[in-house]
């Protein structure tokens, strides 16, 4: 049964494919090992053990919070292509195209950033990119903008093409994310769960894509028009229906990675069923409406968009715990698991995920977030559900695709190097998290002195977090430029 | 017990249960699979449906209990029994149109953005937040509060506004209700 293999063969890469592959995670892993250190820096700062400067601080948020959300966004379609590719043709030209608007977009928010000056916060909103007390032009606002929008475009393209490949296959996208199971018939269990959350993805965080394109579009008109005035309503809602959409879309294309590698692992059978259909299903929906729990403190919005904010973020939260995390749980219990990396990283994904949404939900009620909306609480709960929650998602991959090439894919340094990024991962967001309970603001360069002990155990949280990280990168990067296995070894193992 | 300890221990409780949760799951994952399935999958699928029901109830029991009455003030028109204070964001400073207020007696803080987006949360004397909003250039957001202590209260920004955003605050004083005879 392929499904059981460990490493099937349609999963081997082509050469081309290997160097496409490797582009894209060896990029990711150097370029989140250089934000953390940003993080680090500002957290540190926060804390007062180092001195930076206002202006730096916020430099270093704007690419912090811009890089991050690219960044785990294009390890994440790493994932999805990389399972994806064996029940569709994807293009590969396409892939690529991906990783260079990837790389020209960066190059872009980084000149504006750190060249220009910019530093409006990776969610840039309206009407602050144009009202910098001249700390930043009007072109170094544009050029930031013009990078989101590069970006954009490379993931718009990779979505049209996943999408183009499975019409091809499945006839539609209904068909493909299974819907004509919802309500009876057999279900085919050799439809894969990976197109399923492909092509809600692909749906999804397309309109969300243009949704920010929209509002790129007009920002950057604004800047050069400015008798052509916004509405900054509309231009939050938007930027937040694009910028939550993008994030989410980095967990449910991160999330294939456990439906394809834990059934491997624990050597059970994970069936599809009526209700994974459907969370998918409803999920597709509810991602695209919840966006307003982030406007609850804007009064003037429609009491029924905040209501449905938070209802929906409720409700939101019942198909991850309800299927995907006690689907894995079932999936995990007694079943002989072989704890090896991928496994261990897995089941570390599925914790940070659960674990992470607790405290989001709760802040997705309208008289909580009334005293915790942009207090270091948000960070602590988005840092969750990302540090240990998706970045764990993407590393499985990682470790299982060097897993294929190596005697040993559970080296010595790897055992230490887990745990201390777990201890690390937990430090640094219990660290926000008591921080917001106490009232402690997000986003600000300077601290008081009553909330450094949040600021300085969060520091040391972040160290260990960047321990381990440096000795997961340096293991996946020398993994991958090794050749692949002769013959079919690794396929042996399954 | 305020609002922030409530979520503080139910945001540990949850976190907790899941670890635990994961923890039972993990020691289990060792052991040999069951041979027959059969009555394991059955009992999964029931857990499963109970799992579901019980968070399904759960939702709508606080979502009902948190949205009634509904926690934000009515936007139509400004309160005709409240003392109004007009508050207006400027980068990097606030305009407070009076900086004494009574309490006992309902305060609206009519909060609009001069030329960026600000957030305007008001502080409370444990250096707690008691409520906040936000304040965006073309609107006007009317945050209701009825300060139950003498003392000095602090407002600060919460959202972004640029260099100076850290250091964008003010205070007001809120006095006793001289003729109530109380606070």
């Amino acid at each position: 049964m392929s499904a059981m293999q460990l490493y099937p063969a349609n999963e081997r890469l082509t050469r081309n494919e290997r160097v496409v592959f490797n582009l894209y995670v060896i990029s990711a892993l150097a370029v989140l090992v250089l934000l953390m250190l940003f993080g680090l820096t500002m957290r540190m700062a926060q804390g007062a053990w180092i001195s930076v400067p206002p202006r730096i601080f916020y430099e270093l948020m704007t690419a912090h919070g811009a890089g991050m959300v690219g960044t785990i966004g294009l390890a994440s379609s790493a994932v999805m292509w990389f399972f994806l590719r064996k029940y569709v043709r994807l293009n590969l030209a396409i892939f690529a195209a991906n990783y260079v608007f990837f790389v020209l977009g960066a190059i872009a928010i980084l000149a504006s950033v750190f060249i220009g000056g910019f530093a409006g916060a990776w969610t840039f909103l309206y009407p602050l990119p144009v009202h910098s007390m001249t700390l930043w032009s009007g072109n170094a606002a544009a050029l930031f903008m013009l990078g989101y929008l590069l970006i954009g475009v490379g993931f718009l393209l990779f979505y049209l093409d996943a999408m183009r490949a499975m019409i091809r296959v499945y006839g539609n996208l209904g068909r493909a994310l299974g819907l004509r199971w919802l309500l009876g018939g057999e279900i085919d269990q050799s439809h894969p769960k990976t197109v399923v959350a492909s092509t809600m993805v692909a749906i999804t965080n397309s309109i969300g894509i243009l949704a920010g394109a929209v509002v790129l579009v007009m920002c950057i008109i604004n800047i050069y028009f400015p008798s052509l005035g916004l509405n900054a309503l509309l231009v939050k809602n938007l930027t937040y229906l694009f910028g939550h959409m993008f994030i989410n879309a980095s967990i449910y294309m991160g999330v294939i990675a456990v439906y394809e590698l834990l059934p491997r692992y624990s050597g059970k059978p994970y069936p599809m069923s009526r209700t994974f259909l459907w969370s998918w299903a409803a999920s597709l929906v509810m991602v695209l409406i919840v966006y307003p729990h982030h406007l609850m403190m804007d009064y003037a919005m429609p009491r029924w968009m905040l209501v449905m904010g938070q209802i929906i973020s409720y409700c939101a939260g019942l198909p991850v715990f309800t299927v995907t995390v006690y689907g894995a749980l079932a999936n995990v219990y007694h079943s002989g698991m072989r704890w090896r990396m991928p496994a261990k990283l897995v089941i570390l994904s599925m914790f940070g995920w659960a674990a992470g949404i607790v405290p989001a939900i709760i802040d997705g009620t309208i008289s909580v977030n009334e005293v915790m909306h942009n207090t270091q609480w948000v960070p602590g709960h988005f840092h969750f559900y990302l540090l240990l929650g998706v970045l764990a998602m993407v590393l499985a991959l990682m470790y299982h695709v060097i897993g294929s090439r190596d005697e040993r894919p559970d080296a010595a340094a790897d055992r230490v190097g887990l745990p201390v990024y777990i201890i690390g991962g937990l430090t640094f967001v219990f660290a926000f998290l008591a921080a917001g309970h106490v009232s402690v603001p997000r986003r600000f360069a300077v601290h008081q002195l009553a909330w450094m002990p949040y600021d300085r155990i969060g520091s040391i949280g972040a160290l260990l977090v960047i321990t381990g990280m440096l000795v997961f990168s340096v293991r996946i990067i020398t993994g991958l430029v090794k050749s692949p296995a002769e013959g079919d070894r690794a396929h042996a193992a399954g | 017990m305020i609002v922030q300890e409530k979520v503080w221990i139910i945001t540990l409780l949850g976190v907790g249960l899941v670890a635990l949760t994961f923890l039972f799951v993990i020691v289990q994952a060792g052991k040999p699979p069951i041979s027959d399935l059969a009555p394991e999958k059955a009992h999964a699928h029931v857990l499963q449906r109970w799992w579901f029901l019980a968070l399904v109830v759960l939702g709508v029991a606080i979502a009902f209990s948190t949205l009634r009455p509904f926690p934000i003030a009515s936007q139509q028109a400004q309160s005709p029994t409240a003392q109004i204070v007009n508050a207006i964001g400027h980068q990097w400073a606030w305009e407070l149109s009076r900086r004494r207020v009574t309490a006992g007696i309902p305060v609206e803080f009519d909060v609009t953005g001069a030329d960026v987006n600000h957030g305007f949360a008001i502080y409370g004397q444990d250096s707690r937040i008691l409520a906040q909003t936000q304040a965006m250039p073309g609107y006007t957001n009317r945050l209701r509060y009825t300060f139950t202590q003498p003392g000095t209260y602090h407002v600060m920004c919460l959202e972004y506004c640029g260099l100076g955003h850290h250091g964008m605050m003010a205070t007001f004083e809120v006095v006793a209700d001289a003729q109530r005879g109380k606070p």
